[in-house]
């Protein structure tokens, strides 16, 4: 199925990727030509079968709802692009 | 005298025990030979030469303290995409170029306390989306073999150092047969186990329910060493098993007498190169020396393992990937003007054109009104593919095939086009999409390009593919043959 230029605009919306302009024409075309590859998978004969999200047949395990992890709020934000006083900072989301 | 980069990861564990060596004499040695060789094939990111040979002084302390774990004192490499603490983890991606993790991942942790020294960290394709480790942000990593070739992808620099002999062995990991085909395309044994068998703590996500951690190495001996050292159950992984691991060395060298072997003739399509053909027939041949029974087994779904990963496997990846925000780690775009916009060019500048791709295919799949159509239905073909496999090994121990439809193709040959691209993966998917653990050991040349041979085994089996991969190896001497231009 050949998609269109404003459905893939409205992907890459939903994706928050910014594309320029010169790009889009040749990413509709891969992206055409993989929708129509996988395309492929409506005939395959799947009536009642059960879909499979998961190679191992196994439940989720639970923990015990205790504290198992110490605070490293300083460690991890040293690998953030911009922080003040322990908060993560981005630009103004409210006027 | 042997060279130390001539023997396996076996030979220099039994080397430094014996005193032959010590670590820091083996480490230097690996080091120099990524310093003479790499600019060739470009297979590390990043060289810990500092932290290299304090931990090899360490492990030479430990060991005359009569201490240190199975691994002590034998350097390895690790593919940047498993986390390391204070070493920066790039993923291959610029999004990451400027991490360091604050933590190691569980593999890592396991095989520093096995004893392990770690020489750098390994090129990758971005994200470990690529077959041929060209969309890496640093580059593409050249194959040893024939430098104007690809060595294959995602854990291509792994494959490629090991098979230079710049590192004894490294850690990979295959989503959609990111160990397998670059260990084919080189000339090395790779495997990937049972999903769940390693722990994927700290191993960057792809696609999660794909994604399974394994080795690169010289032979199945040395995978055997280093898989068992880190395997194992993990809690901080929700998909660890909790399953005790076998002794993966003691069987090796079990008597192949009566093993049955299942050929797909799907894998035999028009699509297999007739010269990688005739030297598959030529190792199936051996293996029926040896003792195996080859059975031709029909696997009417695995033709569908191509279509069915690229609509799970996108899918996941744009889930996983939405968490590189420009907010919390990694890049982000130079003065953005609100919010939407710092989303928005951090992911389109920080990103490569395949993971973006990638991420385009997985949100068009599960936005409204498409997810039935592409994600659910892949989801119900991944159960007929995985109901193929079930239904082989009721009559046959292992699946045996090709590892790759050819040999190494030239470098730039498949970037134009995606989908030809995604189809050198036609033979390694199906073990992904069904969580099964398989191998690629080195079969013979096409010229001067080395040729791989798959097992594909049932859950847990890992132990059987090992034992038929080093039978095989003991009777042939592929496996030990290393590219001239990097063995002086």
């Amino acid at each position: 199925m050949a998609l269109t230029r404003k459905q893939v605009e409205n992907i890459a919306h939903l994706a928050r990727l910014r594309f320029s302009d010169q790009e889009i024409p040749a990413l509709t075309e891969n992206l055409s030509r993989i929708i129509d590859f996988v395309d492929q998978l409506e005939a395959a004969p799947t009536g009642e079968v059960l879909p499979m999200a998961h190679p191992l047949d196994q439940a989720q395990r639970l923990r015990d709802d205790a504290v198992s992890e110490s605070d490293e709020r300083e460690r991890f934000q040293a690998n953030a692009p911009a922080t003040e006083a322990g908060l993560y900072l981005v630009p103004k989301v409210i006027e | 005298m042997t060279l130390m980069h001539e023997l396996t990861l076996t030979e220099l564990v039994a080397g430094l025990r014996s005193g032959d060596f010590s670590s820091v004499e083996l480490t230097r040695h690996f080091l120099e030979r990524i310093a003479r060789y790499d600019q060739r094939l470009n297979s590390f990111i990043t060289v810990t030469t500092d932290q290299a040979l304090a931990q090899a002084e360490a492990a030479d302390r430990a060991r005359a303290a009569g201490e240190g774990g199975p691994l002590a004192g034998v350097p390895i490499a690790h593919k940047d995409i498993f986390c390391t603490s204070g070493v920066r983890t790039s993923c291959g991606s610029r999004m990451l170029d400027n991490f360091n993790s604050p933590f190691d991942a569980t593999v890592v942790s396991r095989l520093g306390s096995a004893g392990a020294v770690m020489l750098g960290k390994t090129n990758m394709d971005e994200f470990a989306m690529g077959s041929s480790n060209e969309t890496s942000y640093y580059g593409p990593v050249k194959n040893p073999w024939d430098p104007s070739r690809v060595p294959g992808g995602s854990s291509g620099g792994s494959a490629a150092a090991v098979a230079a002999r710049l590192a004894p062995a490294a850690t990979g990991t295959d989503t959609g047969g990111s160990i397998r085909q670059p260990a084919a395309l080189t000339g090395i044994t790779g495997i990937k186990p049972t999903y769940g068998r390693v722990s994927r703590y700290g191993m960057i996500a792809f696609a999660s329910s794909l994604d399974q951690g394994g080795v690169l190495t010289q032979s199945a001996e040395d995978a055997a060493l280093l898989l068992e050292a880190m395997s194992g159950f993990d809690p901080r992984d929700s998909t660890s098993v909790d399953k005790p691991v076998p002794d993966y060395r003691a069987g090796l060298s079990a008597d192949l007498a009566g093993v049955k072997l299942g050929l797909p003739t799907e894998f035999l399509d028009e699509g297999l190169d007739p010269q990688v053909r005739a030297a598959l027939e030529v190792a199936i041949g051996e293996l029926q020396s040896l003792g195996a029974e080859v059975i031709e087994v029909s696997m009417p779904n695995l033709g569908l393992s191509v279509p069915t990963y690229y609509v799970v496997a996108p899918a996941e990846c744009s889930s996983n990937l939405s968490r590189y925000d420009g907010v919390r780690f990694g890049y982000r775009c130079s003065d953005p003007v609100d919010l939407e916009d710092l989303y928005k060019r951090s992911r389109g500048e920080g990103f490569g054109e395949e993971v973006k791709r990638r991420i385009m295919t997985g949100t068009y799949v599960l936005s409204a009104g498409y997810y039935d159509a592409y994600y659910l239905k892949a989801q119900k073909v991944r159960q007929l593919i995985s109901a193929d496999f079930k239904r082989a090994f009721e009559s046959v121990d292992m699946i045996v095939g090709p590892t790759t439809p050819t040999p190494a193709f030239e470098l730039g040959a498949k970037t134009g086009d995606p989908i030809t691209m995604y189809l050198n993966d036609i033979y390694t998917i199906g073990a992904n999409l069904a969580g099964l653990p398989a191998m690629s050991i080195p079969a013979g040349f096409v010229g001067e390009l080395p040729v791989g041979l798959q097992l594909v085994g049932a859950y847990f089996a890992e132990d059987r593919l090992l034992n038929v991969a080093h039978r095989y190896q003991q009777a042939t001497d592929w496996h030990r043959r290393a590219p001239a231009a990097f063995m002086q």
